[in-house]
C-alpha cells in the first residue's frame, strides 16, 4: 500500500508537467519561473483548503461549508479592520483562525454528538454562514479604500522571493506532512477512515477524531478567509461562491478516496496545483470562454476516472476451482 | 336644528372640501417614494428632488418610504399619501405588479403617478423614468476607455457570466458604435463570472496575453474592482486603465491608486431631480404622456417617451478623481 501511494503522485505530477508543456506550446510565457510562482501564489488558498478538506474526507466526512466559512471569517476580519485599523496583523490572523476553528467545531459537534450525516450538517451550516455574513454586513461591501494598507499588504509582502500567501501554503504543507506521518492524530485520522470499527478497538474515539478534523478544516478556512479578503481587497456576501466544490475536486483529483481512509498530503497538494494550473492557463491560451467550463470539467472527470481505475483493489479469486467444475 | 341649517352646514362643508385642494395647489406637494429609507442612493436622490423643488419654487417634496424593502410597506405609504391628497407620487418600486392596485387608486383620485429607477407595470403609472438606456451605456463604456486613449489602443472587455443578459446587451451596443472611435481595438472579451477571484485571474490573463493592452472595460461592479486590483498587483498602474460600470464607494480605492482613471454609473442626484421635474410637469403644466412625447426636466434637458411610456434620463454619470470624494459616502 505504501509503495502504491507515491506512484499515484508520480502520475499526477507527470500529468501536471504534460499540461504545462501543452500550455507552453500555445503560450510560452506561462512556464517562465516568475509566472509559475504567480500560479502557485494564486493556487495557495486552494492548497490550504484542500489540505483541510483532506483530513475531513479521510475520516469519511465532507465539509461543504469551507467556502462559506472563508467568506464569513473574511467579512468579520475586514469589518474588524475597518472598525479598528490599528489592530496588528498577527492579532487579525489569530482571530481569523480561531473564528474559523469555532465554525468548524460547530460542524464537528453536530456530526459527533448528534450523529447527523456530515453532508447534511455542512450543507446547512454553509447556508447559515452565508446568511450570517448578510446579517453582519447588511449586504454591504467592505472596499479596498476602507481597509488599512497593512491589512491588504500582508499577503503580498515578499519574503525570500515569494509572497506571504505562498509561504502560508508552504508552511501548511510542511505541518500537514509531519502531522499525517508522524503524529498520533494523523495516524488516527487514517485509521478512522480506513476502518472505524477496528479504530474503536485500538482505543481511538472515532467521533472525536472527526470533530478534530472539522476543527482543522475550519481553522484553515478561517486563515484563508483573511488571506483571500486581503488579496482581492474586497469583502462581500458572495466571495468564494462555489469554491467548496473546487476544494473537494482538488482532493478527489489528488486521489483522496471519498470513502475515507486513503489519501496523502502530496496527492491533495498536486490535485490543487493541477486545478490551479488549469484555471490560470485557460485565460491565456485563448480558448473560447464557452469551452473553458467544459474543459475544466473534463479535466476533473478524466483525472477522477484515472484515479478510480488505478485505485481499484485487485480482487482475490478464492474459489477459482469452483469455476472449472464440469 | 332646522332642515335649512342642516343643509347650509352640509353645503359649507362641501364647499370647504372643494376649496381644500385648491388651497393645497398653492404649494405643490410631490411625494418621492423610495424602496426603503436609509439607503445612501435614495438619500442622494432626495437631495436632487430638493434641488428641483427649490428651482420650481412652489414645490414641497415629501421624501418617504418603508423601513424595509417590501411591497407591503410601500402600499401603506401610498395609501397614506392618497389620504394626504398629495399632487404627485414618484416611486421607485419594490415590486412591479404588487403596487399597481394602490397606484391605480391614487390616479383615480387625480394624483399624478410616475415611477423611476425601478419601474411599475404600465397600468400602474403614467410614465417611467429609466436612469439610462442600453445604447447610452454601450456607448459610454467604450467612450470612457477612448477618452484616455487619444491615439487609439488595445482594449479588452471583462464581463460577468457568458449568459448575463445586461452585460451581453451592453457589449453588443458597444460593438455597434465602435466605428465612432477610430483606433480603438477590442482584442478580447473574457468572463469573470462576477466572482472576485475569477475576474482577477481573467484580468491577469489579459495583461499576459496582450502585453500592449491599454484598457480593460468591465461593465460589472465585481469585475471592475477585481480588475483594478489585478492591475495594481501586476504593477501596471498607468499602463492599463480599468474602466466600466461601478459604484463610487467600491471604486474609491481604485481611483486613489490610479488603476482606474474614471468609471460611470447613474447619478442618483440627477435621478431624483429629474423625477421631481417630470412629476411637476405632468401634474401642473398638463404635459401629456404617450409615444414620442417630449417632457422637459429642467437642467437635464427633456425626456422622450417610447411606446411603453418609458424614457432614458441621460448618459451614465462619469466619476473620477475630481468627484469621487463627494460620492463615495453616498452609494
Amino acid at each position: 500500500m505504501m509503495r502504491f501511494l507515491p506512484l499515484r503522485e508520480l502520475i499526477l505530477g507527470g500529468a501536471v508537467l504534460i499540461l504545462l508543456a501543452l500550455i507552453a506550446t500555445r503560450f510560452p510565457g506561462f512556464v517562465a519561473p516568475d509566472n509559475l510562482a504567480n500560479v502557485f501564489n494564486d493556487t495557495a488558498p486552494l492548497i490550504i483548503l484542500a489540505l483541510g478538506q483532506m483530513v475531513v474526507i479521510m475520516t469519511r466526512c465532507i465539509d461543504l461549508s469551507v467556502a462559506a466559512n472563508l467568506a464569513l471569517t473574511g467579512m468579520a476580519v475586514a469589518m474588524l479592520n475597518v472598525a479598528m485599523p490599528d489592530l496588528p496583523i498577527p492579532v487579525i490572523v489569530s482571530i481569523a483562525v480561531l473564528l474559523g476553528a469555532f465554525m468548524g467545531a460547530i460542524n464537528g459537534l453536530l456530526v459527533w454528538k448528534l450523529a447527523i450525516p456530515p453532508i447534511v450538517v455542512t450543507l446547512g451550516t454553509m447556508t447559515i454562514f452565508r446568511g450570517v455574513i448578510f446579517l453582519i454586513s447588511d449586504g454591504k461591501w467592505v472596499n479596498s479604500h476602507e481597509m488599512s494598507p497593512a491589512f491588504t499588504g500582508f499577503p503580498r509582502a515578499q519574503m525570500l522571493g515569494l509572497p506571504v500567501l505562498s509561504w502560508a501554503a508552504v508552511l501548511t504543507i510542511i505541518v500537514f506532512a509531519v502531522m499525517m506521518a508522524r503524529t498520533p492524530l494523523g495516524r488516527s485520522i487514517l485509521a478512522v477512515g480506513g476502518n472505524p470499527h477496528a479504530a474503536v478497538y485500538t482505543g481511538i474515539n472515532v467521533g472525536r477524531t472527526q470533530f478534530v478534523a472539522f476543527v482543522i478544516s475550519g481553522a484553515l478556512a478561517g486563515l484563508t478567509g483573511y488571506l483571500w479578503v486581503a488579496r482581492y481587497a474586497v469583502a462581500y456576501v458572495d466571495i468564494a461562491g462555489g469554491f467548496e466544490l473546487e476544494v473537494v475536486a482538488a482532493c478527489v483529483i489528488g486521489g483522496i478516496s471519498i470513502a475515507g481512509g486513503i489519501g496523502s498530503v502530496g496527492g491533495a497538494v498536486l490535485g490543487a496545483i493541477f486545478l490551479g494550473v488549469v484555471k490560470n492557463a485557460l485565460p491565456v491560451v485563448n480558448i473560447s470562454p464557452f469551452w473553458q467550463l467544459a474543459i475544466s470539467g473534463s479535466a476533473i472527470l478524466i483525472a477522477v476516472a484515472f484515479n478510480a481505475r488505478a485505485g481499484r483493489a485487485k480482487g482475490r479469486i478464492i474459489l477459482k476451482s469452483a469455476d472449472v467444475t464440469p | 336644528m332646522s332642515i335649512i341649517t342642516k343643509a347650509l352646514t352640509s353645503a359649507a362643508m362641501a364647499a370647504a372640501l372643494f376649496v381644500a385642494p385648491a388651497q393645497a395647489a398653492d404649494n405643490v406637494r410631490i411625494a418621492l417614494v423610495v424602496k426603503a429609507l436609509g439607503i445612501g442612493f435614495f438619500e442622494a436622490a432626495a437631495k436632487g428632488a430638493e434641488e428641483a423643488a427649490e428651482e420650481l419654487g412652489n414645490v414641497e417634496v415629501i421624501y418617504t418610504g418603508p423601513t424595509d424593502t417590501t411591497a407591503e410597506g410601500q402600499i401603506e405609504v401610498i395609501n397614506a399619501l392618497i389620504a394626504q391628497r398629495v399632487d404627485a407620487i414618484a416611486i421607485s418600486a419594490n415590486d412591479t405588479d404588487a403596487l399597481v392596485p394602490a397606484l391605480k387608486r391614487a390616479m383615480q383620485r387625480g394624483i399624478t403617478v410616475i415611477s423611476w429607477d425601478s419601474g411599475v407595470a404600465p397600468e400602474g403609472r403614467q410614465m417611467h423614468l429609466n436612469p439610462s438606456s442600453n445604447p447610452l451605456i454601450g456607448n459610454m463604456i467604450v467612450k470612457l476607455a477612448a477618452d484616455h486613449l487619444p491615439d487609439g489602443g488595445d482594449v479588452a472587455v471583462l464581463s460577468a457570466t457568458t449568459t448575463s443578459t445586461n452585460q451581453n446587451i451592453w457589449i453588443e451596443e458597444m460593438t455597434k458604435v465602435l466605428g465612432d472611435y477610430p483606433g480603438i481595438n477590442v482584442v478580447a472579451t473574457v468572463y469573470g463570472d462576477d466572482l472576485a477571484d475569477k475576474s482577477y485571474r481573467e484580468a491577469t490573463g489579459l495583461m499576459q496575453s496582450y502585453p500592449d493592452l491599454d484598457a480593460i472595460i468591465a461593465p460589472t461592479s465585481v469585475g471592475i474592482v477585481a480588475a483594478a486590483q489585478a492591475v495594481v498587483d501586476a504593477g501596471k498602474v498607468g499602463k492599463v486603465n480599468v474602466t466600466g460600470l461601478g459604484l463610487p464607494s467600491e471604486m474609491a480605492g481604485a481611483i486613489e491608486s490610479g488603476a482606474s482613471k474614471s468609471f460611470a454609473i447613474w447619478n442618483p442626484i440627477d435621478l431624483g431631480y429629474s423625477a421631481t421635474m417630470l412629476a411637476y410637469e405632468l401634474s401642473q403644466n398638463g404635459a401629456e404622456t404617450g409615444e414620442g412625447a417630449e417632457i422637459p426636466m429642467g437642467r437635464m434637458g427633456s425626456l422622450t417617451l417610447d411606446e411603453k411610456n418609458e424614457g432614458a434620463m441621460a448618459d451614465p454619470f462619469v466619476y473620477d478623481a475630481s468627484n469621487i470624494e463627494d460620492f463615495k459616502e453616498i452609494f
